[in-house]
């Protein structure tokens, strides 16, 4: 039987971004190779299709596809933020496909059918579909992952990706058999209304959320798993990089948030010191980490490891404060976009200055680097600023909303955690800083110059977030929304 | 009738199992194995509940599963062959040039 239309309008961007992806497939081979540079104009053009195209889903609210999928303030702001970093994605990867002479086609395919399944993870109300979701975003990932085929560490990354994630995605399934066990359903609202009165699978459940936390912590880089997400970050195709860091990441988030608050936020003593412990030992494994690396993509990777951490103590402050859960809620919600904005520039900027092979990727090669390209030293430093969380950046609002919900939710702790190894990150952040600035270069190098969709998205990310700090109104009231449609 | 106690301790058995050997084996293969033995553990919970609940959406899951894993073990394979074909090895221990 054919859904309704309105169920077509509520998975319109996954639609428009699937249908790219295969027209992509489909075209490729027709296409003669010295005019391939068309495959990245139909790749700008299925991103911005698909922004369209959440535009579109916005405006019809409701449970889709027999209540699998929900459209609601919430799916659509975290499908802006996905879609949002595909698009950026896509104008950071056009120049890199050409210089590393890859395949342009099937890149920007992949590209489609990952976000797709990002796309599924933030709309889906009921496990198996979270499932579903999860292993269409992934195993377009993995491939993603290796796609500079002539290069050993691309095919490193690719593997302990594909084994460490699909290691996760057992844990997390065996936690959707254990809930399935103890309520007899998969859909979040219905897991809530049966775990009110099940209390004889008490323990069932409990075990069950155990692993699909687990699979979760995966999928976000929280310690104790967070292992994978340095090796996987440095082998990538940066501008892959750039994509795992942001979009996965948010996806994952808005599936956390959904199973706490929905289908366990009347049992947030279950999972509250779970969050708690995570979010304390990624902030400290992701900080110290992080100094001792001399690799920037390394560097980035353990950063957005103690990312996670910060974004993980406003979740636990939402489960903290019970009823008032909203503002910390919204507070994870503003700090994604802000944080998909900085790593997204982050690594656009280390994938030009790579140069061909990703050669040029210590810190120490970055010396010198405001005399010869002031503009780009500017950003990364810019992007690196708001990643430490200082003033007049997104990253400073960010943290000041995360440490309010906390402060607001008692959680002293983790406020006095966050603080100090926020104060480590200033070392790490600051030394690239200084490295750029400070310090003569040792050879004589020149960056190549700018490409048209690399200065693209540096201008746009930059411009968003200055602006996010000096307009976060409007986004801030989208994120309180959205928050509260999550009960 | 065997009480569906005992398959819900053979499939935690056999997820156990997968783990412990996700964690000990070296050869690539054996590790990719051991994924498949944990997913196959699911399914025989997703199945044991199923029959134990009366319900039929538990069989239906085990399908989602089979297709999902059939499809990440093409995609993983590629990826093995990739590795074997570069390094002539299968040992993890080898593919070691991004340090841990």
């Amino acid at each position: 039987m054919f859904p309704p239309i309105q169920d077509i309008y509520r998975i319109a961007p996954e639609l428009v971004a699937c249908l790219f992806g295969m027209l992509i497939m489909v075209a490729d081979p027709f296409v003669p190779r010295e005019r391939k540079g068309a495959m990245g104009r139909l790749g700008l053009a299925g991103a911005l299709g698909a922004l369209v195209a959440v535009e579109l889903m916005s405006r019809h609210a409701g449970a889709a596809m027999n209540g699998l999928l929900v459209v609601d303030s919430f799916s659509v702001f975290l499908h802006m933020i996905i879609y949002g970093a595909a698009s950026l994605v896509v104008l950071a990867s056009y120049d890199y496909l050409e210089r590393e002479n890859l395949q342009q086609g099937e890149f920007y395919a992949l590209l489609f059918f990952a976000t797709c399944g990002m796309g599924i993870m933030a709309s889906a109300t009921e496990l198996m579909t979270v499932f579903v979701g999860l292993e269409i975003s992934s195993i377009a990932s993995y491939i993603l992952a290796c796609y500079r085929r002539a290069a050993l560490k691309s095919h490193e990354s690719a593997m302990k990706y594909f084994l460490l994630g699909s290691f996760a995605t057992a844990f997390f399934l065996y936690g959707v058999a254990m809930v399935y066990g103890a309520t007899g359903t998969t859909s979040l609202v219905a897991i809530r209304a049966a775990a009110a009165h099940a209390t004889d699978h008490h323990m069932l459940l409990t075990l069950g959320f155990g692993m699909l936390f687990v699979g979760m912590a995966f999928k976000i880089a929280a310690a104790p798993f967070q292992v994978w997400t340095p090796d996987v970050y440095e082998g990538a195709p940066t501008p892959v990089t750039a994509l795992l860091a942001s979009g996965p990441k948010a996806a994952a988030f808005a599936v956390l948030l959904r199973i706490v608050f929905t289908a366990f936020g009347d049992a947030s003593s279950t999972w509250f010191w779970i969050v708690w412990i995570s979010a304390a030992l990624t902030m400290v494994v992701g900080n110290f980490a992080a100094v001792a690396q001399s690799n920037v993509k390394r560097m980035l990777a353990y950063s957005s490891i103690a990312h996670a951490g910060y974004l993980l103590v406003a979740v636990a402050a939402a489960g903290a404060a019970g009823e008032e859960s909203a503002a910390g809620i919204a507070a994870v919600l503003f700090y994604l976009v802000a944080y998909a904005l900085m790593k997204v520039g982050a690594f656009t900027i280390v994938s030009h200055l790579g140069g061909s092979g990703e050669q040029r990727l210590e810190i120490d090669d970055y010396a010198g680097l405001s005399t010869r390209q002031p503009t780009t030293a500017a950003c990364l430093a810019l992007y690196l600023l708001s990643l430490l969380g200082l003033p007049l950046t997104a990253g400073f609002l960010g943290k000041v909303y995360i440490f309010q919900a906390a402060l607001d939710a008692k959680l002293i702790w983790l406020v006095v955690i966050m603080a100090v190894t926020t104060v480590v990150g200033a070392f790490y952040y600051l030394r690239v800083i200084w490295v750029m600035y400070f310090r003569e270069a040792q050879q004589d190098w020149t960056p190549a110059p700018v490409a048209p969709g690399v200065a693209a998205v540096m201008f746009l990310t930059a411009a968003g977030i200055l602006a996010l700090f000096f307009f976060p109104g409007p986004l801030m009231t989208f994120a309180a929304h959205s928050a509260l449609s999550l009960r | 009738m065997v009480p569906s106690s005992y398959y819900l301790v053979l499939s935690a058995v056999l997820f156990g199992l997968g783990v412990v050997a996700f964690v000990f084996k070296r050869n690539i293969i054996t590790i990719f194995m051991s994924i498949e033995l944990m997913l196959n553990a699911v399914n025989l919970a997703f199945v044991t509940f199923s029959q134990h609940l009366g319900k039929l959406n538990g069989q239906v899951f085990v399908f989602f599963v089979i297709v999902v894993a059939a499809a990440e073990a093409a995609v993983g394979l590629a990826i093995i062959i990739l590795i074997a074909k570069h390094r002539q090895s299968l040992n993890v221990e080898r593919v070691d040039l991004l340090k841990l």
